[in-house]
């Protein structure tokens, strides 16, 4: 027995468990090429660990570069044009390129997944729509763009442009929530990566690029030059072994079962053998008079939720401010609200029939966050009122409305005040969120730039966003000085 | 005037004043006197249905304060309690024009500074920028401002130290006499009591022990307890 521990020990120490380290982008085929890479270096005698939708290109390529991955899938439009933002150049030049910054490319995978634009099939054929063209002759279509092509250099603009397009109603969305909306009526067209599984399950109509403006986006996996000979030769085996239609129908079942490891598994039983492709994209800046635009669109999106916040808020904090069961119900049920993760609540209230990909969804969801805050200030500085002071206010016969008007809320008023600044502070930085349902503010940029991997970008909405929250606890401390009488500041005693 | 009939106030177990019958004579000053917790401050509160009684009425002026006259009755009398009850959040002028201004009726203020004698310089400062005597002299205003025909005080001169309450004792001493006002306040000083009431009324436990003047207590007190409570206060008032 003691031998036999002895013999693990050894085997242990001579051929050290190698660990591989794979990365993947949040979206169903890069799952699933990251499980397929998974299993053919498992087959190869290592231990992978796969870290799943780590996010957009930007978070999966510096995690790679930084080696807290060794590889992960990638397409070579998006290396070309995003990664060493140098388009137009060949596989090996890409390779060439890519060696001084450590990092190695496979040969390609097979296929190509590149944009289109997609329609609900009834509405195509109503209007006799096939091709891109097609769509000049219909301005009035309605538009959800994801953030990432409306940017991009071969994207939303240049595609306009060339086919002469002039759609009023664009917007900017999420990919997947598009496809709900795109299926619930809510827009009419969208673009796609030509494998996504959706096209199929919605029974949605690919538009052909007869003008042929849509580059390659060619399936590799990127890593690291310091993974061993081995792994980089079991990535190798995929190479040229996974076509079109294989893709479309790995992604069509991960997408169905939500089990990418046992659509990767799939692939390996059926031993499928061809091309396919992917997509990814290059992104361009723009310039100041759209920052305002988005600022313009942000502070709406602000002003008109905390307003809505304040006007719902302070009278529900004065019904919490006695305590009871009304009270912990209704700071519980803020409470709770405030712990949904935005994104959560944002996907929850896209559900929701009457409200969609709207401006009003983003509106609400803003004002159930701003909620909390005002709330419970309103009912904590209500009652922290000392009894000498409430039993004044009622003998001097004042009614217990005008108690209210005249004398609690204006001592409870620094309170309340605080509580709305808290909620504005926070109202600027989630706004951002409402990017993602078209809703427009500066998170577009953010949104944008992060699935570009452009800093620039981000920077463009992010540092506005900074200044917006700066700027509005200022306002707020001045507000505060100007409705907040002497006599009720703090460390302003007399004599 | 003011006339309780069987007013009794209880919490659970604990009863805060017994079925109590007093009166309170127009222009009189009376004295609320007892330990701690002797429903003295109940009494008061229950005058302004500031605390529901569980049973019994209270009359003022011929009318008896119900649910439904409740307000008018509180704008009849006025009401002061310890450091002057002032809204931190209004300067001494809007404390004491409060219900003035929400009944649109005028406030004498001149004469009202002049019968506390508060300087009208500083009318115009916060409650947190008067010195404690003053916040005393402004809520005692406050009270007065709608020229009440009763004056109830809670322990008015608790918050002050020796030498302000002195000097505030002989103020209201005046104040009490040039006005002729039905005064009810609760103290917890014999002194105090005797000095500015001309009848104290003793309570202990949610009860009457005895009422009359200081000396009734000296010369035949109704149970040992009166005499143990003269003893306790210390003495130079009593001479």
């Amino acid at each position: 027995m003691r031998y036999l521990w002895l013999a693990l020990l050894l085997l242990v120490c001579v051929a050290p468990a190698q660990t591989v380290t794979v990365g993947s982008k949040r979206f169903t085929e890069s799952y699933v090429l990251g499980e397929m890479a998974k299993h053919v270096l498992e087959q190869a005698g290592f231990t992978v660990e796969h870290k799943q939708g780590m996010g957009a290109t930007a978070i999966v390529w510096n995690a790679l570069k930084g080696g807290s991955i060794d590889a992960y899938p990638e397409y070579t439009g998006t290396v070309g044009e995003e990664l060493l933002k140098q388009p137009g150049l060949t596989d090996d030049a890409m390779r060439l390129a890519l060696k001084p910054l450590g990092i190695g490319m496979s040969g390609q995978l097979g296929f190509n997944n590149t944009y289109r634009l997609v329609m609900r099939r009834a509405t195509a054929e109503k209007l006799g729509i096939t091709k891109i063209s097609d769509l000049a002759k219909h301005p009035e279509l309605r538009a959800g763009i994801t953030h990432e092509f409306l940017e991009r250099k071969d994207g939303w603009k240049p595609l306009s442009a060339k086919y002469g397009m002039n759609l009023t109603d664009v917007k900017g969305i999420d990919h997947s929530l598009g496809y709900a909306a795109l299926y619930a009526d809510q827009i009419d067209l969208k673009d796609c990566y030509t494998t996504d599984a959706e096209i199929k399950r919605y029974d949605l109509r690919v538009l052909e690029d007869d003008k042929k403006m849509f580059p390659q986006y060619r399936a590799v996996f990127l890593y690291r030059l310091t993974m061993p000979k081995k792994a980089v030769d079991a990535l190798s085996t995929l190479v040229g072994k996974i076509d079109e239609p294989t893709m479309i129908g790995l992604n069509e079942e991960a997408g169905k079962s939500k089990n990418y490891a046992e659509a990767a598994a799939s692939f390996f039983n059926a031993h499928g053998e061809k091309g396919a492709s992917a997509a990814a994209a290059a992104s361009a800046p723009s310039g100041g008079s759209k920052i305002l635009r988005l600022v313009g669109q942000h502070l709406e999106l602000v002003a008109v939720s905390l307003l809505l916040a304040i006007l719902i808020g302070i009278p529900l904090g004065i019904v919490a401010a006695k305590s009871g069961p009304l009270s912990s119900f209704i700071l519980g049920t803020t409470g709770v609200i405030q712990t949904i993760p935005s994104l959560a609540l944002l996907a929850l209230l896209v559900a929701v029939p009457f409200l969609g990909i709207h401006f009003q969804t983003a509106i609400i969801a803003l004002l159930l966050y701003s909620l909390l805050p005002i709330v419970r200030n309103t009912a904590t500085g209500l009652a922290g009122i000392p009894a000498p002071l409430r039993e004044s206010a009622a003998a001097l016969g004042l009614e217990p409305g005008a108690r209210l008007r005249q004398i609690y809320l204006p001592l409870a008023l620094p309170t309340i005040l605080a509580g709305i600044k808290t909620s504005a502070v926070i109202n600027v930085g989630t706004a951002t969120l409402a990017a993602l349902i078209g809703a427009g503010g500066l998170g577009e940029p953010i949104v944008s730039g992060l699935a570009l991997n452009d800093s620039q970008t981000i920077l463009q909405g992010a540092v506005p966003a900074a200044i917006l929250a700066v700027l509005v606890q200022i306002a707020f401390d001045l507000l505060e000085r100007a409705v907040v009488p002497r006599g009720l500041r703090v460390g302003q005693a007399g004599h | 005037m003011i006339a309780l009939k069987g007013v009794t106030k209880r919490y659970g177990s604990l009863t805060a004043l017994s079925p109590t019958d007093l009166t309170f004579e127009t222009g009189a000053v009376t004295a609320l006197i007892g330990p701690s917790g002797c429903g003295k401050s109940t009494l008061l509160r229950l005058i302004l249905r500031l605390i529901e009684p569980d049973a019994g009425s209270v009359n003022i002026d011929g009318v008896d304060v119900t649910e439904a006259n409740v307000q008018d009755v509180r704008r009849k009398v006025g009401y002061v309690v310890q450091d002057g009850g002032l809204f931190p959040h209004l300067t001494a002028r809007e404390n004491v024009c409060l219900m003035g201004k929400h009944l649109g009726r005028s406030v004498d203020l001149k004469s009202l500074t002049d019968l506390v004698r508060f300087p009208e310089s500083g009318l115009d400062r916060y409650p947190l920028e008067l010195s404690g005597g003053q916040r005393q002299r402004v809520g005692l205003m406050r009270a007065l401002a709608l020229d009440p025909s009763t004056l109830l005080m809670d322990e008015p001169l608790g918050a002050l130290d020796p030498l302000v309450r002195s000097s505030l004792q002989t103020d209201l001493k005046e104040i009490f006499r040039r006005l002729g006002k039905t005064v009810v306040f609760v103290t917890h000083d014999m002194g105090e009591a005797a000095y500015l009431g001309n009848r104290i009324v003793l309570l202990r436990d949610g009860k009457i022990v005895q009422e009359g003047q200081l000396q009734d207590f000296q010369k035949s007190p109704a149970e040992p307890f009166v005499t143990e409570f003269l003893n306790a206060q210390r003495a130079p008032v009593f001479q």
